[in-house]
């Protein structure tokens, strides 16, 4: 069978979740889509890869990518595991849908040493100026649904992020902002596209 | 592709129950070949009334194998790759030892006096059969429903062999709703006159009580709406109802069809075995805790074998729920499981049938499992 090889062009936050992972560990994806970080990782750094896809065409893809996908729901589906099973658990782009974005965090980092958490940043200047000039719910490149079928149903921006994990100790280890694939180090929260914090 | 079928004599195997078996035969077919590091083997395990022949066209009789669809070159268990096998479980009646079989003591068949066995016994003769092929460990063992039962007990008897496990719309044990559904087929058996208390070899066969019985497997392999699509009400040969009690629906004469042929080919003694086995089979001996069953030893043994669970939305007989209790117990103990719940309409029936996504899937894992074994 002809393999192609894995790429992560498409979503420049693989990237630093690229760089953050160690090599050798053991990753939970949580949301995993077709596997192509897990594979990536699985490729590239050797890791022990597991996901969580409530999709059943994407957890067939990422079967067949041969990363190990089980079809459950993120919400529900941590409690069977073990205390401290992983060495990291990543949530890619999916915090904002999650029902209970508080518990999935604290099961992350209950089954996981560390969380690898990202998130399109609701703070970012696009979305506020939608709101401003339109006066309705914001529709952007970054947020590109309208409010009835939209998958994300909790908003949130960087310093909302940050806020959360001050409030119940969450010890955050690194932060990146990025605005594409450029690393945003000026005024984060109204520039940054994109949010990946590890957290401990 | 043509397949022979093939055979192998042990002198004796040990049961469960305690009893044994000597000697004992096995009926087998292979497919592919096994590469110089006996590293590329996988075992098909078969479904209640299977056999041997999975795949390619029977030397003997020209019949297509009943997994002929996910076996073969450039397939889901692809025999270009794979040195791939499948033999008739014990109790059968297509070529391994079973109540049809001649009882070396007596001269004749062992009918009832043919020891009960179970899905454990069955993999115990394969086990025999592994080695006496001369295969270390096996790339893969894979099977639906009852053959779903037997992958899981080879992964939980014989984890050393098996790298891989894929078990399909099965269970770590039978429901009462399946134990019941076999129970009336062995009441129709049984209650047919002709049965005589199983000694019918040199008579007629229970015909109609094996025919009853595989009428009501055929529904429950089916669902609600397969049978709406296929069937409906549509009347057969007839423009009106007959009021009478000959064949006036299609599903009527489809089930007669379906269970005059399998007395051709099954044996009534066969059927009452393996239901047997198959309602005895609980992968925790009756203790209902799953984790130790894959986790022996201690807390800390590593389970390396990889699973992939497949089961499908509209399977009622095998339902998911049964399929994601095993796949959240390999969760727990930090196993390495893929897990999907196919969408169809085929029912149980659908490993066998609506294979497309499951070819997919398969194809995929073995391909990644072979990539680790060469890893390692």
């Amino acid at each position: 069978m002809v393999r192609e090889p894995v790429t992560l062009t498409e979503r420049p936050d693989f990237h630093v979740i690229g760089e953050i992972i160690q090599p050798g560990s053991k990753v939970l994806d949580l949301g995993c889509g077709e596997g192509e970080l897990l594979a990536w990782l699985v490729e590239n750094k050797n890791v022990l890869a597991r996901g969580v896809e409530i999709s059943p065409a994407q957890v067939r893809k990422a079967i067949a990518r041969g990363v190990s996908v089980y079809q459950g729901d993120i919400d529900e589906g941590l409690a069977d595991y073990p205390d401290k099973a992983f060495d990291y658990v990543i949530l890619s782009q999916t915090l904002q849908e999650t029902r209970s974005p508080l518990q999935v965090l604290k099961e992350m980092l209950r089954v996981g040493r560390q969380a690898i958490i990202s998130f399109p940043n609701f703070g970012h200047w696009t979305v506020r100026a939608a709101m401003l000039f339109t006066g309705q719910a914001p529709k952007t490149k970054l947020f590109p649904y309208n409010w009835y079928n939209s998958p994300n149903i909790h908003f949130l921006s960087i310093n909302d992020f940050e806020d959360l994990c001050r409030e119940n100790g969450f010890r955050i280890e690194r932060r990146d902002f990025l605005a594409g694939a450029r690393k945003v180090r000026l005024l984060p929260n109204l520039l940054g596209k994109t949010a990946v914090f590890l957290v401990g | 592709m043509i397949v022979e079928a093939k055979s192998a004599q042990f002198d004796t195997i040990a049961l469960e129950s305690g009893a044994s078996l000597s000697p004992v035969e096995v009926a087998y077919e292979t497919w592919g070949h096994l590469n110089a590091e006996r590293s590329n083997a996988i075992l098909i395990t078969h479904a209640f009334t299977g056999d041997a022949h999975a795949a390619g066209i029977s030397h003997e009789n020209g019949r297509p194998g009943w997994w002929d669809n996910m076996i073969g070159p450039g397939k889901a268990f692809d025999t270009d790759r794979y040195f791939v096998i499948c033999s008739n479980v014990l109790g059968g009646c297509q070529g391994t030892t079973g109540p049809g079989s001649i009882n070396p003591a007596t001269g004749r068949p062992y009918a009832m006096s043919f020891p009960v066995i179970t899905i454990r016994d069955m993999v115990r003769l394969q086990k025999m059969l592994i080695d006496h092929i001369g295969i270390p460990m096996l790339l893969c063992v894979a099977g639906g429903s009852m053959g779903g039962m037997q992958a899981l007990e080879w992964a939980v008897s014989y984890p050393e062999m098996v790298r891989c496990a894929i078990p399909l719309v099965t269970t770590w044990r039978h429901s009462a709703q399946q134990i019941a559904f076999n129970e009336v087929g062995r009441q129709a058996i049984m209650a047919d006159p002709d049965w005589c208390g199983g000694d019918y070899y040199d008579k007629k066969p229970p015909a109609r009580g094996l025919s009853v019985a595989r009428m009501i497997g055929h529904i429950t392999y089916m669902s609600d709406e397969s049978m709406r699509e296929k069937f409906g009400r549509k009347l057969r040969d007839k423009e009106k109802v007959g009021f009478d009690f000959g064949v006036d629906f299609e599903v009527e004469s489809y089930l007669r069809y379906r269970g005059n042929q399998f007395v051709g080919r099954f044996d009534a003694n066969s059927y009452l075995y393996i239901t047997k086995a198959e309602d005895y089979f609980d992968l925790t001996n009756g203790t209902g805790r799953l984790v130790d069953a894959f986790q022996k030893d201690d807390a800390f043994t590593k389970v390396d074998t990889r699973f992939l669970i497949i089961s499908f939305t509209s399977d009622w007989l095998y339902p998911s729920y049964q399929s994601q209790e095993i796949v959240r117990v390999l969760r727990r103990i930090n196993g390495d499981v893929a897990y999907c719940d196919l969408q169809s309409n085929y029912g149980h029936d659908a490993f066998l049938v609506d294979i497309a996504e499951q070819s997919e899937i398969v194809r995929g894992f073995l391909d990644s499992t072979a990539r680790i074994a060469r890893a390692a």
